[in-house]
């Protein structure tokens, strides 16, 4: 897959040189930093997506609305794209810059504005850390709920743009949940205020629409997020198992007991192992997989809610079940899980995770594709699971320095979401597509329903200016890769140009 | 999975309506979009043919394991709440209904959600995809039958609350949840302001409350969850015992409070919680409190400007919940901010280029 931005499949742009560009911005907006040397521009050639990279024509790092205003206006009036990246920590190469665009960076949008203990919010610029705000909660008993994996370094306006979640979300609920209202900068320099600080707000639910729209509609400059009180309690059990489809069945008996809980998650051998060997969280490494789920609440539910899902995991055929003893064993069975990636990292030179999420029920079948992929492409491949909510993380291991392992990772990792869609699910639950599953796109959507995002798009950029070629592929591009779903043994869009 | 039909006469006519909607298009006339015709006081009259949903109705895959339902925007609520609560699930939202007739379709269309919102969520938020018939008459999928899914704009979310002017909602999946195995309600007796910090304080600690009033000198509170919790709770608070029909009454606003006198207009006030009352003069038995402060209902003959400026000021809105024949408010609604007014009319020109959807139900200029 070529991932650089092709205009002849992807939109064309009015070409511009890149010191009329900075000559430009510099007399508009003269206090804004703008960084145009090579050098400069280096770090900001990838997100957290670093097998991508591509070099900037400018990057910005404004410091107040005013210049991220006079910046907007003058790229809308010069037909320049511009990217906006937070702290670049996304795995979809949502913030993979463009060659011929502004690389809007708003990680200088650091502060917490305001927490308010009796409203429970707190209100809060986008380039503040996602574990800041539960940081800066905590005083008065409350946190912020979304906690990606990244958390110690993702930025909140990244996760608003890519809809975050995070292990907890079967219960407390992605970003678009915990987001009350957000101050948005239109392409033009417009500002406008979406959502409020009441519960909802007059006229179309514009707010849901920018949760998750990759940066695409507008730009996010000010957030205010909701506060839950920290649950009294938490606990965890540890469950064994010989066979990951016990695993997985065990699962659905946990939420047909009527339970949801906090956390429920998933790993496989592959996974247990490199976790163990990293962390020395205690994991049972001859295990086929484990489960860890987490029960938080008041509690004398929660010691009830244990007692219950010890007798369902039971009876699913549990092999072993440890209960965390204290908050410390609590935290050193989550390290294993938390760092589940990195300890993958540590067994090969190169990983490459996915994100795509299935019914639960479809589990077992999409692991033994998965397995099957594995087997024929001779790349391991270790699985994660947010089992709770349906939210695979199959990490493909590779080496980037061999010849076309990169270009095999990919590839099966494209199957693997296919298999996903294929079962009823998503190519993506919480990375985002990005640049990254702009092609699986076409496997997920059929043209006219392309065609009605495109047209959301219009409707905020008409010029397509703000992060163009990502989550959403064109027309042609969808006919180029030949993805479409093909009805009737037809090519659709025949009208279109194949390249 | 499996196919239930509530009633024999359940039926999927999205091919008909397709075409319905295709003509509407190709003539330009507009459509009024009906399914059990409970909400039409809620929002601007619409003048149009009827698109009637009622025969798009019934279960079209439920899977009580995955908390997952997809179901014909003509079903009613109340099967679809029995079908559920056969398998001990609800819709956490708790949806208003006026009368049996209500259906889901328009409890999604209309955004509303009953007195467990603040603390469970809005019905926007338990949507998880939806079956759309665009205004060229294609049926096309958004979101899924998954808890996440963040490939491709939100449309689903956008289309609830929309009130049909973007799209006719054909089928709509939603996330359910258990229903919580203890609750008790219950009564204290306490003034407005003791009741708003007492709100306030309750609300910063991990207890299982799912619902929140005040009227006329009295708090109500309800609990919900495991067993332990609800009874330790009920210990700590007090008070007496509330039947819990009475939030039901005050979701579909079968509470005698909804009884409005002459020449008075009900409006719905959403404020952020710890609001405090609001200078509007307003004697405080016309006044129920519901969200833990959130959502205030009021009956007023007070003019709508004055509401709004007021709410505007609290950081909130006013909406006329009386339809203007009968004495209510020329614009239900919220005027909007002219930037964001300027999008909602792309967005609609986007998807209903010849305004085919309940033109006007919202705002009148589109």
């Amino acid at each position: 897959m070529n991932i650089l931005f092709d205009e002849r499949l992807d939109g064309e742009f009015i070409h511009r040189d890149k010191a009329d560009v900075l000559d430009d911005l510099q007399n508009a907006v003269p206090s804004l930093t703008l960084l145009h040397r090579e050098e400069d521009l280096h770090p900001f050639e990838c997100d957290g997506l670093a097998a991508y990279r591509i070099m900037p024509m400018l990057v910005a790092l404004p410091e107040t609305l005013e210049q991220v205003e006079g910046l907007l206006k003058r790229c809308h009036a010069l037909g320049v794209p511009v990217v906006t990246r937070g702290a670049g920590t996304g795995l979809s190469g949502g913030a993979l810059p463009l060659e011929r665009g502004v690389l809007l960076v708003m990680s200088r949008f650091n502060t917490i504005i305001n927490v308010d203990p009796d409203a429970r919010i707190a209100r809060v610029q986008p380039g503040v850390r996602n574990l800041a705000i539960s940081e800066a909660a905590a005083p008065y008993g409350l946190y912020y709920a979304p906690d990606p994996s990244s958390q110690i370094a993702c930025s909140i306006g990244g996760n608003v743009a890519e809809n975050a979640g995070g292990v907890h979300c079967l219960k407390y609920g992605l970003t678009v949940h915990n987001v009350m209202r957000v101050d948005v900068m239109t392409i033009e320099g417009e500002r406008m205020t979406l959502g409020s600080e009441a519960l909802d707000a007059p006229g179309f639910d514009l707010l849901a629409l920018m949760n998750g729209s990759e940066g695409m509609l507008g730009v996010v400059t000010e957030i205010t997020v909701k506060l839950l009180p920290k649950p009294e309690t938490a606990k965890v059990l540890m469950a064994s198992f010989d066979d990951v489809e016990k695993a997985g069945r065990a699962v659905g008996d946990i939420i047909a007991a009527g339970i949801i809980p906090g956390g429920l998650e998933m790993m496989d051998k592959l996974a247990i192992k490199a976790a163990e060997d990293f962390i020395k969280a205690g994991y049972p490494v001859e295990a086929e997989a484990i489960l860890l789920c987490e029960l938080d609440g008041v509690e004398a539910d929660v010691d009830d809610d244990c007692q219950t899902v010890r007798r369902v995991l039971e009876k699913a055929g549990a092999t072993d079940i440890q209960q965390a003893r204290d908050e410390a064993e609590r935290a050193k069975f989550w390290a294993g899980r938390k760092n589940a990636f990195p300890a993958v990292g540590r067994m090969s030179p190169d990983y490459y995770c996915m994100d795509g999420t299935i019914p639960r029920r479809e589990l077992p079948r999409v692991l033994k594709g998965i397995a099957a992929l594995s087997e024929e492409s001779g790349l391991a491949i270790a699985n994660v699971f947010h089992a709770g909510d349906g939210n695979m993380h199959p990490l493909i291991l590779f080496d980037a320095n061999k010849e076309g392992e990169l270009a095999l990772a990919e590839d099966v990792g494209g199957k693997i979401l296919e298999l996903c869609v294929a079962a009823g699910g998503s190519i993506t639950g919480e990375h985002g597509v990005g640049r990254e599953k702009i092609n699986q796109m076409c496997s997920q959507f059929q043209p006219d329903e392309l065609t009605v995002f495109h047209a959301l798009k219009a409707a905020f950029d008409p010029q397509r200016l703000l992060n163009p070629g990502k989550n959403i592929p064109t027309l042609a591009r969808c006919a180029e890769f030949g993805a479409m779903h093909v009805h009737n043994n037809e090519l659709p869009h025949p009208e279109l140009p194949r390249f | 999975m499996t196919e239930l039909a509530i009633h024999a006469a359940d039926q999927d006519i999205a091919d008909d309506l397709c075409e319905q909607v295709r003509s509407a298009y190709a003539n330009r006339t507009p459509l009024r979009i009906v399914g059990g015709d409970t909400r039409a006081f809620y929002g601007r009259p619409v003048e149009g043919n009827a698109l009637n949903m009622l025969p798009h109705s019934g279960i079209v895959s439920y899977d009580p394991v995955e908390l997952v339902i997809t179901v014909r925007a003509g079903t009613r609520l109340s099967a679809l709440n029995a079908a559920l609560a056969e398998e001990n699930q609800m819709l956490a939202f708790e949806p208003p209904a006026f009368s049996d007739a209500s259906t889901i379709g328009g409890a999604v269309a209309t955004g509303m959600s009953g007195p467990r919102r603040p603390w469970a969520g809005a019905a926007r938020d338990f949507v998880l995809g939806t079956r759309v018939i665009t205004q060229e008459g294609k049926l096309l999928r958004f979101g899924g039958e998954v808890m996440k899914n963040v490939a491709g704009y939100d449309l689903s979310r956008l289309m609830a609350g929309a009130q049909g002017t973007l799209g006719v909602l054909a089928d709509i999946s939603f996330k359910v949840l258990p229903i919580p195995t203890a609750t008790h309600s219950l009564r204290l007796s306490m003034s407005l302001e003791d009741a708003l910090g007492k709100l306030a304080e309750l609300g910063r600690q991990p207890l299982p409350i799912t619902a929140a009033g005040w009227h006329a000198g009295e708090l109500f509170i309800r609990l919900e969850g495991g067993a332990s919790s609800v009874n330790a709770t009920k210990e700590r608070l007090g008070g007496e015992s509330l039947s819990s029909d009475f939030w039901q009454q005050l979701r579909d606003h079968q509470h005698p409070f909804f009884r409005l006198n002459e020449g008075q207009a009900l409006w719905r006030l959403s404020l952020p919680p710890n609001t405090p009352p609001l200078a509007l003069n307003i004697p405080q038995s016309d006044i129920f409190y519901d969200w833990g402060g959130s959502q205030r209902w009021i009956k007023t003959s007070a003019a709508a400007d004055t509401l709004r400026t007021v709410c505007q000021q609290a950081g909130g809105h006013a909406t006329c919940f009386t339809p203007y024949a009968q004495g209510g408010a020329e614009s239900p609604f919220t005027p909007l901010n002219p930037v964001v007014e300027k999008y909602h009319r792309n967005l609609k020109a986007e998807l209903d280029a010849y305004g085919i959807f309940n033109p006007g139900r919202l705002y009148a200029a589109f």
